[in-house]
């Protein structure tokens, strides 16, 4: 058996358990509830007179993924660690990268089908004028990237710890902290304070100015390239914190 | 088929486990004693591979555990302590993802299912999510989870706990049964286990090993290995007692209980190797003196005696403390 079956098998169990326990579904229903209110009332998408999801809708991403994301992903090795299951999974033939990247994968997937679920809001714009498509994909893929960048720092919160609500308020912490680094009102405030460089250089690691382009439909290789270093960089620790659990320390 | 040598675990200062080694061999059945906290599972954990040892080796079929896990993992089938396993899933849903981790598909993998929840009689509850049934059964899903790919290795953290005592005895049969084809680790501290199924015991005492041997050998040192027990009416105690300890190759006699109208005695050798020579000179003694014996044995001595004796120094010491 190697490696990418292995994965495939830890990322159907994942997602299916998923879907087994009303989790999925509740988030789902509160994620396109939320999406909803958040883009036709307080986004304004008809006052805006305009076809586009760009500010009424991927907008408020950051902000929504920000408590939705860590609550999707929060149980990911919390539970493991709670149920003891993480002893069983690490001692059949799988190796931890197989497990990290298995169990992320299946989140992620798991966001996604969220995230298509919108496509009602895709067609109301479409309905209702002529938006521009490439803009709207690259708004979605850029919002999947996003996802799954806070859900690789959730991943590894989760890893910390037995305690799932521990995991999802660090990791809340952790990802508005992303975005509040290039958040303009905080940025404004550094401003004030710190030369334009070092406020500039700061702002480079919030999520904000990397999503912005995907929003405006231009796909940089260098803000795809921030989001898979973050996830890349959070699962790397979330392998060091379970070599530590392991052994002991 | 599976070689540990010099096995160390400290967590910080701590030392869990100080230096185990032993081999286990194909056929072999593996009892592992101790008090709680001695060691024991930490031990298993790394034999299993779940956690490093700080030094030392595992080897399992000639896999080096730290430098091959994947092939030295695929020998082994585990049961942790609490039998863990995925709450939200079905109990054939879980074992088919425990075939598939094992490379079995199709109808491989039904079949294997289908095997395990036979002989682990769990059948009637395949459909059932693990969180609904009891603790029994989920142990036994545990258990059926390490024996789907029929591995030559088995490692079982108390198999038994929490089973009643019907499921008790048909996991001991099981393990028995399965014994004489694999090499398989138990750990318990029910002594009754080890004489059912063990071939070989360890005893493990804070982190070390304090005995090795078959059940009979470990008997053997139990102080009351040898000894003869005497029922006899016809005689007071204390005149049997008197007479039998002038008798030769009498250490000691002792009066196990005081009853009315019974002698009952215990008679200590004092070579522990007489082999029945103590229980024909009681015998002998006995009719001569016209005693109208009623029960005559040799006592093969009592594994939670001497489990007792071996590790009885940490006990002392927390009560102490």
């Amino acid at each position: 058996m190697n490696g990418f079956s292995t994965i495939k098998t830890i990322t159907r169990r994942e997602l299916a358990s998923y879907f087994t326990s009303p989790v999925a579904y509740v988030f789902i229903v509160i994620f396109l509830a939320l999406t909803g209110i958040f883009t036709f009332l307080l986004g304004g998408f008809f006052e805006r007179g305009e076809a586009s999801l760009v500010r009424p809708f991927f907008d408020w991403h950051p902000w929504l993924y920000l408590f939705l994301v860590p609550a999707a992903g929060m149980r990911v090795w919390a539970e493991e660690r709670r149920l003891g299951t993480l002893e069983l999974l690490l001692t059949m033939p799988v190796t931890p990268w197989q497990a990290i990247v298995g169990k992320f994968l299946a989140s992620w997937f798991f966001l996604i089908i969220a995230l298509a679920l919108t496509f009602p809001t895709v067609i109301t714009v479409c309905y209702l004028g002529k938006p521009d498509m490439g803009t709207i994909l690259s708004g979605y893929l850029g919002s999947a990237l996003l996802a799954g960048a806070y859900l690789a720092i959730t991943c590894m919160t989760s890893a910390m710890t037995r305690n799932q609500v521990i995991s999802f308020i660090l990791s809340v912490v952790i990802c508005f902290f992303l975005i509040a680094v290039g958040w303009p009102p905080v940025t404004a405030f550094f401003s004030g304070m710190l030369p334009d460089r070092l406020v500039d250089l700061i702002s480079t690691f919030s999520v904000l100015p990397h999503f912005a382009g995907f929003q405006r439909g231009v796909i940089d290789s260098r803000d795809v390239f921030f989001f898979i270093s973050i996830v890349a960089f959070a699962l790397f620790c979330t392998g060091v914190i379970i070599r530590n659990i392991r052994s002991g320390n | 088929m599976i070689k540990v040598d010099n096995l160390k675990k400290f967590f910080g200062a701590k030392r869990a486990v100080d230096g185990v080694s032993f081999t286990v061999e194909r056929g072999e059945v593996l009892g592992f004693l101790g008090p709680n906290g001695a060691g024991k599972s930490t031990t298993m954990r790394m034999v299993t591979g779940f956690i490093p040892p700080s030094e030392g080796k595992v080897s399992v079929g000639g896999f080096d555990m730290s430098e091959q896990p994947l092939p030295a993992k695929r020998l082994i089938g585990y049961l942790p302590e609490n039998a863990p396993s995925y709450n939200d899933m079905t109990v054939s849903g879980f074992l088919g993802f425990a075939a598939e981790i094992r490379g079995m598909t199709g109808d491989a993998k039904k079949k294997a299912v289908h095997r395990v929840m036979e002989m682990c009689f769990l059948e009637s509850v395949m459909h059932q999510s693990v969180d609904t049934l009891s603790k029994g059964y989920r142990h036994r899903t545990c258990f059926a989870q390490s024996i789907i790919h029929d591995p030559d290795v088995l490692v079982l953290d108390e198999p038994t706990d929490g089973l009643d005592p019907n499921q008790k005895h048909e996991v001991r049969s099981l393990i028995r049964r399965m014994g004489e084809k694999k090499a398989i680790i138990f750990s318990t501290h029910i002594l009754e286990e080890v004489d059912a199924v063990c071939s070989r015991a360890i005893i493990i005492d804070r982190g070390r090993i304090v005995a090795n041997g078959t059940p009979a050998q470990l008997r053997q040192q139990s102080e009351l290995a040898g000894a003869v027990t005497l029922k006899a009416t016809g005689v007071s105690a204390e005149q049997a007692q008197d007479r039998l300890r002038s008798a030769s190759g009498v250490k000691n006699v002792s009066i196990v209980q005081k009853l009315p109208d019974v002698a009952w005695l215990r008679v200590y050798p004092s070579n522990k190797e007489m082999n029945g020579a103590l229980a024909r000179e009681v015998a002998t003694l006995a009719s001569n003196q016209g005693w109208k014996v009623e029960e005559l044995h040799t006592e093969e001595g009592r594994l939670d005696e001497v489990f007792r004796n071996i590790t009885m120094s940490d006990t002392n010491k927390a009560t102490q403390s």
